[in-house]
C-alpha cells in the first residue's frame, strides 16, 4: 500500500522543527529514520496530516562522551553507533545491542532517537537505557526537560513525550565499575527478539558486588528485574546463583501471549537468557589482579 | 485534502533527473513510476524483503521506506547503473555463474547491497551473513547466492576475500 495524503515539512533548523511540531502537535508525525514510521504510513496504520522530516536539521547527529555519560544525538544512526570508536570504548554494550537491530541496510537509517521514541516493547535500546538508568532529553518551543527511562516509557508505542516535543538526545550513563552485556533470543538474527536482557555486573573474586538487570520483550515496556538484582548482589557466580536468579526473573514478569509465542514461552526464554548470561560471566577481577602484581 | 507536490531532482546512476511528484511518493515508486526504472523491485513495502534496496549517496537503504522528496539533491544508484546495456558487472556475472538467482525478484536489491559491501571492504563472512541477511529470497535457498558472493570476493584484494564461510 501507499501512504495517505499528507503535507510535508522539512525544517532546516531546530527552531523551525520545534515550531512545526509545536504548531501541528497531534496532527503531525516526526520522520527520523523512517524504518518504523514509513511502514506504518504504507500500511495506513498511521495517517498524519503533516509529516515533519527532521533529517535536514543540523546538530542532532553527533554523540558526546562526557564524564559519567554518553549523550547520543537523536539523529545519530544505529550504523554510526556500531562504528564509533569513542562510544565502543566508553560503553561497548551500546554497539552490541545496536548490532541486533535488523540488518545493515536498516541500521543505516535507524536513528537512536527514533528507536527510543517509537518505544517498541521488544526493542533493544529501551532495555539498555533501563539497565543504565538512562534518560531522554525532550525539547519544545517552551524549553527542555530530561525524563528518566522509567517515566519515559509508558506502554506499547507510548512515551511521556508530548506531541509538541522532539527527542533531541538520549543519555546513557556510564558506570565504570560495572561491565555490561547484551544477550537476546530472536527467531532469526535481526528480528525483534522474543526476549533480551542487558546485564551489568561488578564481580570481585567470584562474588557479585553490584548488579543491574533489565529486559525487553517481556512486558509493555522495558523492565528492571530488581529482585534478581538484589539476589545477585553479594552472591557467588556459578550455576546455583544463575539458576536461582533466572527463576526470579521468570517469576517477575507476566508477558501476554501473541503470534510470536505464549507468555510462558517468553518467560522461559527470559529465565534461560538470565541463567546462561550469569553462568558464562567471566570473572575478570582475578586476571586484573594478577596483571597488576606482575 | 489535495495531494501536495514538489519538484525533486536526483542524480540517478550519474544522470540528473527532475520530476514533480507527490510528497507522499516513495523513492521506490519514484524510480519505477516517475523515472521508468523498474529494475528496483518492490516486494513488501515495509522494509523486510530487501528487494527495493538502492544506494543513496553510497549508502544502501530500503527505497520503500524513504520518500522521494528526501532524496532531493542526492545521488541514487540502482541496479540499472551496474553495467552498460548488454553487459554484466562482475558480481552479476558471478550470480549467473553460480545460479545465484531463479526468478530474479530479489536480485537487484542483493546486487546493490553487495556493491556497497564491496566498496566498504566488508569481509566475505559478513557479506554472506549480516548483509545477505537483509534480503529475502524465496527461490534459491541462498546457497547459490553465497557461492556467488564467495566467487566475487575471491577476486577482491586478499584481506577481504580470505575468510570464506561454508
Ligand atoms: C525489517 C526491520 C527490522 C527491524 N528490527 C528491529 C529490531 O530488531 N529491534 C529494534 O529495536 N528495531 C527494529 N526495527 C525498527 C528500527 O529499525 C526503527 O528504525 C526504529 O524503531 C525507529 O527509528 P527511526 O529512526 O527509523 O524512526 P522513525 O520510523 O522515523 O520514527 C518512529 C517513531 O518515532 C517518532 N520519532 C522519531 N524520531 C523522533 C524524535 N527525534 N522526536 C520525537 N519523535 C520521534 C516518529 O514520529 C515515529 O512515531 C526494525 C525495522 C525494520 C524495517
Ligand atoms: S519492498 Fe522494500 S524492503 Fe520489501
Ligand atoms: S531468485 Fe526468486 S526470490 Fe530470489
Amino acid at each position: 500500500m501507499k501512504p495517505a495524503v499528507f503535507s510535508y515539512l522539512d525544517p532546516r533548523t531546530l527552531e523551525e522543527a520545534l515550531d512545526a511540531v509545536g504548531e501541528h502537535g497531534d496532527d503531525a508525525s516526526v520522520l527520523a529514520g523512517g524504518q518504523s514510521l514509513v511502514p506504518l504510513l504504507n500500511m495506513r496504520l498511521a495517517r498524519p496530516e503533516v509529516v515533519v522530516d527532521i533529517n535536514r536539521v543540523p546538530g542532532l547527529d553527533t554523540s558526546r562522551v562526557e564524564a559519567g555519560a554518553v549523550r547520543v544525538g537523536a539523529l545519530v544512526r544505529a550504523a554510526t553507533v556500531e562504528k564509533d570508536p569513542a562510544l565502543a570504548d566508553a560503553l561497548p554494550v551500546l554497539a552490541d545491542a545496536v548490532r541486533h537491530i535488523a540488518h545493515p541496510q536498516i541500521r543505516n537509517r535507524t536513528t537512536i532517537g527514533g528507536n527510543v521514541a517509537h518505544a517498541d516493547p521488544s526493542s533493544e535500546l529501551p532495555a539498555v537505557l533501563a539497565a543504565l538508568d538512562g534518560a531522554v532529553v525532550l525539547r519544545s518551543t517552551a524549553g527542555e526537560r530530561t525524563v528518566g527511562w522509567e517515566e519515559f516509557f509508558v506502554s506499547v508505542f507510548t512515551t511521556a513525550r508530548e506531541p509538541e516535543e522532539l527527542v533531541t538526545e538520549v543519555v546513557f550513563p556510564v558506570r565504570p565499575d560495572l561491565e555490561f552485556r547484551w544477550t537476546e533470543f530472536a527467531r532469526h538474527h535481526g528480528d525483534f527478539p522474543v526476549a533480551g536482557i542487558c546485564c551489568g555486573l561488578d564481580v570481585e573474586d567470584g562474588v557479585v558486588r553490584a548488579a543491574r538487570l533489565a529486559a525487553t520483550g517481556v512486558a509493555d515496556r522495558p523492565v528492571r528485574l530488581r529482585e534478581a538484582e538484589t539476589a545477585l548482589t553479594d552472591a557467588a557466580l556459578g550455576a546455583e546463583t544463575a539458576r536461582a536468579v533466572g527463576e526470579l526473573a521468570r517469576r517477575a514478569v507476566d508477558p501476554p501471549s501473541d503470534v510470536h509465542g505464549s507468555g510462558d514461552f517468553r518467560r522461559a526464554v527470559l529465565a534461560t537468557l538470565v541463567r546462561r548470561t550469569i553462568e558464562t560471566w567471566p570473572d575478570r577481577s582475578q586476571r586484573g589482579r594478577r596483571g597488576a602484581a606482575a | 485534502m489535495k495531494a501536495e507536490t514538489r519538484e525533486v531532482t536526483i542524480s540517478v546512476n550519474g544522470q540528473r533527473m527532475t520530476r514533480r511528484t507527490e510528497v507522499r511518493t516513495l523513492l521506490s515508486d519514484f524510480l519505477r513510476h516517475d523515472l521508468g526504472l523498474t529494475g528496483t523491485h518492490v516486494g513488501c513495502e515495509h522494509g523486510v524483503c530487501g528487494a527495493c534496496t538502492v544506494l543513496v549517496d553510497g549508502v544502501p537503504m530500503r527505497s520503500c521506506l524513504a520518500l522521494a522528496v528526501q532524496a532531493d539533491g542526492r545521488a541514487v544508484e540502482t541496479v540499472e547503473g551496474l553495467a552498460p546495456e548488454g553487459e554484466l558487472s562482475e558480481m552479476q556475472q558471478a550470480m549467473r555463474d553460480e545460479h545465484g538467482l531463479q526468478c530474479g525478484f530479489c536480485t537487484p536489491g542483493i546486487l546493490m547491497s553487495m556493491l556497497a559491501a564491496e566498496r566498504a571492504g566488508v569481509s566475505c563472512a559478513e557479506a554472506c551473513g549480516d548483509v545477505l541477511g537483509g534480503h529475502v529470497c524465496r527461490c534459491t535457498g541462498y546457497q547459490g547466492i553465497r557461492a556467488a558472493v564467495r566467487r566475487r570476493w575471491a577476486t577482491l584484494p586478499a584481506a577481504r576475500g580470505e575468510e570464506t564461510p561454508a
